[in-house]
């Protein structure tokens, strides 16, 4: 049982992670109908910002002194870079490519994709890159069961984001104009919707996700690579078909729900297989339900 | 009648590539009329409309409103200008409510009083929808999606206002309401109206002048009464 609520605690952690990045390519999906394969290099150049002035901070000794002041900026650089990096990727390798056939700006985003995590590579380099460890070691106990300080800080924070994304999305006139440009662009535009600004602002917000998401996994994990964006990506992308893909609920959903059969699976299966549990639920969901948990009508794409 | 059209297309010609839908179109539209375009499927009467609002390219020729040329304005642009379109099959956001399709009409609009106030006009015009307000615009009846899709256009603040068959597949009660309506933001709102209709009857009736287009061609142009009484348009138009 003690086992038990720890591994739960472990799945909302990871689950709300996978969340994050999933609904970047919900809501890309949603209003261009691409999956952006690139996705996941966004949350990778996320975590190596958030590395890098994490350390930088550290060095200066002002994570000593104002911890929450660095923490925030870090996030905020991080969740920034990420945002003009999609926005800039959008415009230079899929908006020329809009009228073209579907395929080609999938093409276009693995590209980018395999571009992206290259160049992170080059400037970076091959090898692990720490995060400063001293940050949120312990932790609170009950017992046996054991929650990080870091894990609360993740859990909160992915909530908070979570939030915030549902009071844009569904409360706020922008949030509106999102939903009616993936209905309707056509129709947006007579009502005074560019769809090009809408376009960059759902990019932008999806990297943005991603890229806090990068952070945190750099912070649980302790490291960042060049080719982290790889895995956690198409797991994203699984939870993200799984909750129905266009749907902002069911990216969140499908999120959790992956990150707890995961941990679950490795804890009660076998940790060697923790990377299929994903797949499995993919192919399953492709197999008997392609319009996923929240979806309904595959061609009524949707936000 | 003043003497500069607020709305005039000049020898336009466009198209859906190496489809031309539309040849050397002109059209004047003074303010304050209400104007019919009448036509049979597939003359090009919505590609009209959809080329004035930029949605077709434009290939050849020009349109001006209120006497400046908007062929380079892109179509976000022009509802802001007061040119703003209610395009066939009404077009309603189905996954939205009435009210938020309303807002959105008022996306570029930050007079926020303003815009609660002309909420309350749509829903005093159309009281099934402020009944509605919470609904999904998807679920609504034709009828009642075109008055959304009305209200939402009015939320613009249109000087002219484009009308694509706000007439089609409605019951002939449902109809005559809009229709009335129609009349009443052309008087009360001082709202200039281009309405293209297949329903030759219902359109020159509310109209105060009418062109005829077959396939991409305006054919003819007169006062809406002479055409209602014009024989060879009774004949294709009217059913005779």
């Amino acid at each position: 049982m003690d086992s038990f609520i720890q591994q739960l605690i472990n799945g909302i952690t990871l689950g709300g992670i996978y969340a994050l990045i999933a609904l970047g390519y919900t809501m890309v999906y949603g209003v261009i109908q691409l999956i952006n394969f690139a996705h996941g290099e966004f949350f990778a150049a996320g975590g190596y910002v958030g590395v890098i002035f994490l350390s930088f901070f550290t060095g200066l000794g002002y994570m000593e002194t104002h911890p929450i002041f660095c923490l925030t900026a870090s996030f905020a650089l991080a969740m920034m870079y990420c945002a003009y990096l999609a926005i800039g990727v959008e415009k230079i390798a899929y908006k020329p490519l809009r009228k073209e056939a579907r395929l080609a700006a999938l093409l276009s985003a693995l590209g980018v994709s395999i571009f992206l995590s290259n160049g992170l590579m080059l400037t970076q380099g091959v090898y692990d890159k720490a995060y400063p460890s001293e940050l949120f070691q312990g932790g609170f106990s009950f017992g046996i069961i054991t929650i990080g300080y870091l894990q609360v800080l993740i859990v909160c924070l992915t909530g908070a984001l979570l939030v915030a994304l549902n009071l844009l999305v569904f409360k706020t006139k922008i949030g509106m104009a999102m939903r009616a440009t993936a209905q309707d662009k056509t129709m947006s535009a007579l009502v005074a919707i560019g769809s090009n600004k809408i376009i960059s602002l759902t990019f932008g917000i999806g990297a943005g996700l991603a890229a806090a998401a990068g952070i945190m996994v750099g912070l649980y994990y302790g490291s960042v690579r060049y080719d982290m964006g790889f895995l956690p990506g198409i797991k994203a992308f699984s939870a993200a078909v799984l909750g129905g893909i266009g749907n902002i609920t069911g990216a969140m959903l499908g999120g959790l729900i992956i990150g707890m059969v995961e941990i679950f699976g490795a804890g009660y299966i076998s940790g060697e297989y923790k990377d299929v549990f994903a797949f499995i639920i993919l192919i399953g969901v492709l197999y008997f339900k392609p319009t996923g948990i929240m979806g309904e009508n595959i061609d009524d794409t949707r936000v | 009648m003043s003497a500069q059209p607020i709305l005039e297309l000049k020898n336009v010609h466009s198209g859906y590539g190496s489809i031309k839908a539309l040849r050397d179109v002109s059209l004047k539209i003074y303010p304050g009329e209400v104007v019919a375009i009448i036509g049979a499927n597939g003359a090009g009467k919505s590609t009209t409309l959809m080329t004035i609002c930029g949605i077709v390219p434009l290939e050849k020729g020009d349109i001006f409103y209120n006497g400046v040329s908007v062929k380079n304005i892109a179509p976000e642009k022009l509802p802001p200008l007061g040119l703003c379109q209610v395009p066939e099959g009404r077009r309603i956001f189905p996954r939205l409510t009435v009210e938020e399709n309303l807002i959105l009409g008022a996306f570029y609009r930050n007079d926020k009083p303003e815009i609660q106030r002309d909420i309350e006009h749509v829903y005093s015009l159309f009281p099934v929808l402020g009944e509605r307000n919470r609904q999904k615009g998807g679920t609504l009846s034709g009828g009642e999606q075109q008055m959304l899709a009305i209200g939402r256009a009015l939320m613009t603040k249109p000087k002219v206002l484009l009308l694509d068959e706000p007439s089609l597949g409605l019951a002939p009660i449902i109809i005559h309401q809009i229709f009335d309506i129609i009349a009443d933001i052309n008087k009360n709102q001082e709202t200039t109206i281009l309405l293209v209709e297949q329903n030759a009857n219902l359109a020159l009736q509310a109209a105060t002048r009418g062109y005829v287009l077959e396939t991409g061609q305006i054919t003819l142009e007169d006062k809406a009464s002479s055409l209602l009484h014009n024989p060879e348009i009774r004949k294709a138009y009217l059913g005779e």
